[in-house]
């Protein structure tokens, strides 16, 4: 394990035991009261999703257009992550919604925007696993088609009346809050960074291992 | 000997085709195979045919009160992106057989046209069997599609080609999938959400007497932006799919 990613893990691990207390002891909001802490867990998820799928998006052009296998392997972690982050997010948004609305899912261009977004990522594994011989490039083709979509389903969902809170909550967040706040964010990002080294070596592990294997086989053939 | 031969063994020069010619060609070659079968557009038309009697036995069978233009609008747009996924399975279905599209890729043809090709062929395809169904469901739900009727087509149009813009790409790549029926609908739905918003809320509005027009003008142009953007990233992507592995 090169140093750089463990002193990262062990980074996230430590940040990760420190963080309820910091959340715990951020102050509590006046109107919400403690449902808006969700606020940093939540926001981080869905910024991480939007950060693997453009990622996502990225690698999937530099495979499609210049053939690069690292580009599919970045690709292919990212969509993991839109996926798990995307799930941590539409399921601690709904919670929140649930007190502070009344009503756990509204079809806002946030929320729609953000589950489409979340669908789009689970039909690329489900592409990738179940796509044939030309599997990664249909993939890929849906990413593509996934990073011009969202700003679509953004304004189209937009036209009707939008109620989840605007991204202008975060400068008018106390002081306390917005610590914490970022604290979290940082974290989560780390996090991020940490899954997706992870999940490229695996992958690329296993790129090497299908070339051994073939290569084996042409010395024995 | 004509002059214009070269030496034996070479071959006669052959005329350069212009791009629109060749994708008028493949459209064309899409087209007759359908007239002289016409598999899709009974298939795709009965299917588009049950989803709305489904979904007027199920809102409104055995009640007088007859639906709100929303409800309407929803229930054609459902109906001609669910029958429309026969169409795009179709489209390369018939290039499987006898390998027709190795041929299709080894003929001197730029992918950019067999896309547009393919994407005319289908979408006038599926736009046949829309100007059936639309006027059915107006039967069945007594709503106003003679209203505003070249508008409505053009919403319908512009629809379909939004929806073929993306499903051509998949279909392609799906050739050779064994899941390709279940996998197509599957990725393609999530993706044309915004065509069927637009769609359905455009046509909500024309056929609602009271509505204001505005809205519908909104949707139409909304409806030749996300077909702009699809066909541009559709005719991006074609090529390296096409090539496939």
């Amino acid at each position: 394990m090169n140093p750089g990613l463990l002193a990262a893990t062990v980074l996230c691990a430590l940040g990760f035991l420190g963080i309820p207390f910091l959340i715990a002891g951020a102050p509590v909001e006046s109107t919400m009261g403690v449902v808006q802490k969700i606020f940093y867990f939540h926001v981080p998820c869905a910024w991480l999703l939007l950060l693997s799928t453009i990622y996502c998006a990225v690698g999937s052009v530099q495979y499609l257009f210049t053939g690069s296998e690292r580009g599919d392997q970045r690709a292919v972690a990212s969509a993991e992550l839109a996926v798990l982050f995307g799930a941590c997010t539409l399921v601690s948004g709904p919670l929140w919604g649930w007190v502070a609305w009344g009503y756990p899912w509204t079809w806002d261009a946030r929320l729609t925007s953000s589950l489409l977004l979340w669908l789009m990522m689970v039909g690329y594994l489900l592409a990738r696993r179940y796509g044939g011989p030309a599997a990664r490039k249909l993939s890929a083709a849906l990413a593509l088609f996934a990073a011009a979509d969202a700003p679509l389903v953004y304004v189209s969902v937009n036209v009707w009346r939008t109620i989840h809170p605007k991204t202008t909550v975060v400068p008018s967040l106390s002081p306390g809050m917005r610590g914490v706040f970022w604290t979290s964010l940082l974290l989560f990002t780390l996090l991020w960074i940490v899954l997706f080294t992870v999940r490229l070596r695996l992958e690329r592990m296993r790129a090497s291992m299908t070339q051994l294997e073939l290569a084996y086989e042409d010395a024995h053939a | 000997m004509p002059p214009a031969m070269g030496t034996a063994g070479q071959s006669p020069p052959v005329p350069h085709a212009s791009w629109l010619s060749q994708t008028i060609a493949i459209a064309m070659k899409d087209l007759r195979i359908e007239w002289r079968s016409r598999e899709v557009v009974y298939t795709m038309g009965f299917l588009a045919t049950l989803v709305v009697l489904v979904f007027s036995f199920a809102f409104v069978a055995g009640q007088d009160s007859s639906i709100g233009p929303g409800t309407v609008a929803g229930i054609l747009w459902v109906a001609v992106l669910f029958s429309g996924t026969i169409a795009l399975s179709r489209a390369f279905d018939r290039e499987r057989e006898s390998e027709a599209i190795r041929a299709l890729l080894l003929s001197p043809v730029p992918r950019s046209a067999i896309y547009v090709g393919k994407l005319a062929a289908t979408a006038l395809v599926m736009f046949v069997v829309e100007l059936i169904v639309a006027p059915l469901a107006g039967v069945f739900f007594s709503a106003r599609m003679a209203a505003h009727p070249l508008w409505l087509a053009l919403l319908l149009l512009l629809g379909t080609i939004g929806f073929c813009a993306v499903g051509v790409v998949f279909s392609a790549a799906l050739l050779r999938s064994r899941s390709r029926d279940a996998l197509l609908g599957a990725l393609l739905f999530p993706i044309v959400v915004p065509v069927l918003m637009a769609g359905a809320r455009g046509t909500s509005i024309l056929l609602d007497p009271a509505a204001d027009l505005d809205g519908a003008m909104f949707w139409t142009r909304f409806l030749l932006v996300v077909d702009v953007v699809f066909v541009a990233v559709g005719l991006w992507a074609f090529e390296p799919v096409a090539t496939g592995e």
